[in-house]
């Protein structure tokens, strides 16, 4: 099972946790502490698994950014690195191109991709097309909510005036 | 917000930034602001990530979950996730009409429940798992049930639900094992599904409920087996489906998934394993091996392979993978591999022993991660037959190894080393050959340890020291130090006259300056530590008394630490300087040779297995009350006093037996005891605890001038003590107690025999006799004449008998009848002692003696510890 996964850009800015086993506030920013200093130093060959306090901490970089995830001891890495990258081209498909920005400032949808793509630690949809229908059917729902709202007030203008 | 803080270059902007922010929200919240709440929330959980305290906005998102429009809901359920955790109890709606709200609720509900939490909704979850099962139907007719059914039937999308709840479900299970039962049919119905979301999160709800339930495994194996080898032959042979598709293999995640749960189905049950053979062997064959995902396929595989029950050809091929693994040049790919070749290891070691030379060449890899796996699977490897050139292989490579990584490395070395030793010389050798290199690096068990296999092996002493004189030559490795001081201030006359030359030995000569040469030089380096100062000084006192052409120099280089700032330092310098000059008669018995070390007793300590050290803690209870706290002495001290447990009669050399008995005498009066604990143990504890107290002298003398200090800082009214000691250094009393120690109270006594007699002991040169009385209304007391009779040709002068006991009994001894005993048993010394004890027919007499003499102005000691007393005394 994944416990957390974190993005971590190459300043040590966090960009986005998830946690999905408990971790108190202090545990939290002690854990991305400990290891955005043990991934960042990491050489560009090496390979991507790091043995952290019994757990292995699966990371992979794209551009600027370090996609972490820490798993069992017992679970496949490859997988994960399968996984990850399977996030990463879902959010390239989403984004168009997705850059380090877009995760800043759009972060709240990289968390509705990541739910859709894990929940309690586990993958939960391995077709990138099917993640992408949902998030595209809840945004649409999202947008027919606000321009409901914005005609309604619109109204109530009109009507004020 | 969000660039405002980008735009931040310093910690302290960013703070201040964010806590404006913090203010506005607040400030929102508190108006209740419709419009802006969700913005609010977003704007909390940027905050959040940076690592700021948002508790105030927890709030916010219930609210915002409770409001009815579809944006609010979506941003609050997932501040919910991010701000809260399992430990705030929440409330969520499963029972929404909207399919993408139950769909949020439900992630959050994975993501965040409780056990509580989970206890409560399980029905619920369980029953969007059954929806489309008409049989359950029936069962479960609640209204709840049917809401969902009609509405799933209205909306024709039931699968975004299956997969959340699935993977609630795990959560659910997890948390609260006993609901697993509920979940096993509706699992086994998912297991069914076309559709590979739900069939992924399917099968990870059975793994998961064979993880926690018996039941569910029993279930599983029997109804299903044969379906998920079908559904996995399907996979493998599907045709290209582009949604699916990764690398050119069909949805890689449900390979893997399946694989994961046949492999829990099978293990242990060999017509479950029978039944997955033919399609295990398919995959382990036909999986393309030049991306990713299907190493990660034919990982999975292997590891399904060894786990299940036995078949040798598959495991042969599975072998055959990871040697494949092995040379790939990726390193994630030798990762696994060596990770999988650990728990291949224990299904055919022999198979694995094959790939020892790639393996070895991965512990010289530059990957931390891949060097410690192929360390630890090293040490898996190695066995008896392959140690030699296997540890060969390590320590050539410790020479060149990152500093970093010698820490881990040298302590596999010294425990494979410690493990699988053929021999003592080759032990010894190889852990000299770890010091040297990494000395600095290895525990302080591991070179006690080395100590103590030296001190056994008696053959190898000359050996051991003359190879470590030359390893000091080249390396200023602490250990190494430390035991190089050691073995010279032991066998220092050994390293001289080249005593036991082995064959293989270069022949060295070594004059008796350059061994002091090495010690002082090692007392006046800078980088060592105390304590290895401290072994230097006692190395130098033993050196003295070896090489009496050397004393005069040994004498100039520990006077000059007279001035020492550390006390500990100051303190052995001037002990030591007033042993050298005032009292060589005693020096030659206090710096003998130590007494062989117990390894069995030094193992079993080490292992915690030795009831609490009696000694030890008693050693530092007399230490606080000095005030000098003496850690660096701990570890010699705790070697010492090891011998305690060897057989009684070993030589320990010392004037800490003389101080003691002389406290055990002197002290006896006394009301209380100083410095010792008034411990109500068995005899033979208590004597340990008095002896371990004595023991430590031999080496340093420090307890001893620690008991004495005690006295003195405790004030206690040691009556013949009293003038004697002076509130200067330490070391006076022990001066003066050295000085006076031959004067004794007389006492006269009567004998009156009640006992038999008993020989209490004999040696080649004394017997001594010991006949007992008891005077009359006093049964605790026992009287007891001492008769000495020389055995040998020459007679005895300066003759001096001590004894000692534990504490609950009390002993006084009477002045002897002479101190000259002539040879041939032409004659005989007796001295008279008075045993009160304090446990009279609970315990029986036990004590500890010490004979002292001259033969032919030789100092001879004889000791021995009695437990043959006649019972009743």
């Amino acid at each position: 099972m994944i416990h957390f996964v974190l993005l971590i850009s190459r300043q040590g800015k966090v960009r986005l946790t998830k946690w999905y086993s408990p971790y108190s506030q202090k545990e939290r920013n002690k854990v991305i502490r400990e290891l955005s200093g043990v991934i960042l130093t990491r050489g560009p060959k090496l390979c991507n698994f790091v043995e952290w306090r019994g757990y292995k901490v699966v990371y992979k970089r794209y551009a600027s950014l370090y996609f972490c995830m820490c798993i069992d001891q017992d679970d496949n890495e490859l997988e994960v690195l399968e996984i990850i990258h399977h996030y990463v081209e879902i959010l390239d498909r989403y984004f168009g191109s997705v850059c380090e920005l877009d995760l800043i400032f759009n972060f709240h949808k990289a968390y509705y991709i990541l739910d859709e793509l894990l929940i309690a630690g586990e993958l939960q949809e391995s077709s990138k097309k099917t993640v992408a229908r949902l998030i595209a059917a809840q945004d649409a729902l999202v947008e027919t909510a606000k321009e409901q709202a914005s005609s309604i007030s619109n109204i109530i203008a009109q009507a004020t005036k | 917000m969000i660039r405002a803080i980008r735009a931040c270059k310093t910690a302290a902007e960013e703070r201040a930034v964010v806590r404006k922010e913090c203010a506005a929200i607040r400030a929102s919240i508190n108006e209740n602001d419709q419009d802006y709440r969700h913005r609010n929330l977003a704007k909390l959980m940027f905050i959040h990530m940076l690592g700021y305290p948002t508790h105030f906005g927890q709030m916010e998102c219930l609210k915002l979950i409770a409001s009815a429009g579809f944006p609010e809901k979506r941003i609050g359920y997932l501040g919910l996730m991010l701000l809260l955790d399992e430990r705030q109890e929440v409330l969520i709606d499963l029972n929404h009409t909207n399919q993408y709200i139950v769909g949020l609720a439900l992630c959050a509900l994975g993501n965040i429940c409780s056990a509580e939490m989970a206890r409560d909704l399980a029905p619920e979850v369980e029953r969007m798992l059954q929806f489309r099962d008409p049989n359950i139907r029936k069962k479960n007719n609640q209204l709840t049930y049917l809401l969902y059914k009609s509405e799933i039937k209205r909306k024709g999308d039931w699968k975004n639900f299956t997969k959340p709840a699935a993977l609630c479900s795990i959560r659910i299970i997890k948390k609260v094992p006993d609901l697993a039962e509920n979940f096993i049919n509706p699992a086994a119905s998912l297991l069914k599904e076309k559709h590979h979301g739900v069939l992924i999160t399917g099968i990870q709800l059975c793994t998961d409920l064979c993880k926690v339930s018996a039941e569910a495994l029993e279930y599983f194996r029997k109804k299903c087996t044969e379906g998920l080898v079908k559904t996995l032959k399907d996979v493998v042979n599907s045709p290209y489906a582009p949604e699916y598709d990764i690398a050119g293999i069909t949805d890689p995640f449900l390979h893997i998934r399946l694989l994961r749960l046949l492999r829990v189905l099978g293990q242990g049950d060999a017509d479950a394993s029978d039944c997955m053979n033919d399609i295990l062997a398919q995959v382990a064959t036909k999986t393309e091996s030049n991306k990713n995902a299907g190493n990660a396929i034919l990982y999975e595989c292997v590891e399904t392979i060894m786990s299940i029950e036995d078949n040798g050809g598959l495991r042969v091929l599975a072998i055959n993978i990871l040697g494949r693994f092995l040379s790939n040049r990726d390193n994630n790919i030798r990762y696994v591999a060596l990770n999988m070749l650990m728990k291949a290891i224990t299904v055919d070691a022999q198979a694995v022993q094959r790939h020892r030379a790639t393996i070895l060449e991965c512990v010289k890899d530059s990957d931390a991660s891949i060097r410690k796996r192929a360390l630890e699977l090293v040490f898996l490897l190695i066995n008896e037959s392959n140690v030699k050139p296997l540890t060969k292989e390590l320590i050539d490579y410790l020479e060149v190894s990152d500093q970093e990584f010698k820490g881990d490395l040298t302590a596999k070395i010294c425990s494979i080393v410690a493990k699988f030793s053929p021999e003592k010389i080759w032990y010894i050798d190889q852990m000299l050959k770890v010091l040297t290199e990494a000395g600095n690096f290895v525990k302080d068990e591991v070179w006690h340890a080395l100590i103590v296999v030296i001190s056994n092996a008696s053959d190898l002493h000359g050996y051991t020291v003359r190879a470590l004189y030359r390893a000091f030559q080249t390396s200023e490795q602490e250990s190494l130090v430390r035991v190089a001081v050691w073995c010279i201030g032991e066998y220092g006359d050994l390293l001289v006259n080249n005593v036991g030359m082995l064959d293989i030995e270069d022949p060295i000569t070594v004059t008796e300056s350059d061994a002091v040469d090495v010690v002082e030089i090692v007392i006046q380096r800078h980088t060592s530590d105390l304590t290895t100062k401290a072994m230097a000084f006692i190395a130098l006192l033993k050196l003295s008394s070896r090489f009496p052409s050397c004393s005069e120099r040994i004498k100039e280089i520990i006077v000059q630490y007279k001035g020492n700032l550390v006390l500990e330092l100051q303190q052995r310098s001037i002990e030591f300087n007033s042993i050298i000059s005032k009292h060589q008669n005693i020096r030659s018995a206090l710096v003998e040779r130590m007494p062989v070390l117990d390894e069995a007793t030094f193992m079993g300590r080490r292992a915690g297995s030795m009831p609490a050290t009696v000694s030890t803690s008693t050693t530092t209870s007399i230490n606080i009350p000095n005030g000098v706290s003496k850690p660096s002495m701990a570890p010699l001290v705790d070697l010492l006093d090891l011998s305690d447990d060897a057989p009684a009669p070993t030589s320990i050399g010392g004037s800490g037996d003389f101080l003691q008995d002389l406290l055990g005498v002197d002290l006896s009066p006394a009301p209380n005891q100083p410095g010792l604990k008034p411990a109500p143990q068995n005899g033979t504890d208590v004597l340990l605890d008095l002896l371990s107290i004595g023991t430590p002298p031999p080496q340093s003398d420090s307890s001893t001038s620690d008991i004495l200090s005690s006295v003195q800082d405790n004030k206690l009214p040691v009556a013949p003590l009293d003038g004697l000691l002076s509130p200067s250094t330490p070391a006076t009393p022990v001066i003066d107690l050295l000085d006076g120690f031959a004067v004794k109270p007389p006492t006269p006594e009567n004998n009156g025999s009640a006992f038999p007699s008993i020989v209490a002991f004999e040696s080649s040169l004394l017997k001594l006799v010991f006949n007992f009385s008891k005077p009359l209304g006093n049964p605790q007391t026992t009287l007891i004449q001492a008769t000495f009779t020389n055995l040998s040709s020459d007679s005895f002068t300066d003759f001096i008998f001590q004894a000692a006991v534990p504490k609950f009994l009390q002993l006084h001894l009477d002045p002897a009848s002479g101190n000259t005993l002539p040879a041939n048993g032409n004659g005989s010394i007796t001295q008279n002692l008075k045993v009160s004890n304090s446990q009279h027919g609970k315990k029986s007499l036990v004590m500890r003696i010490r004979i002292a003499f001259k033969m032919n102005n030789k100092d001879v000691l004889e000791e021995g510890q009695l437990n043959n007393f006649p019972h009743g005394l």
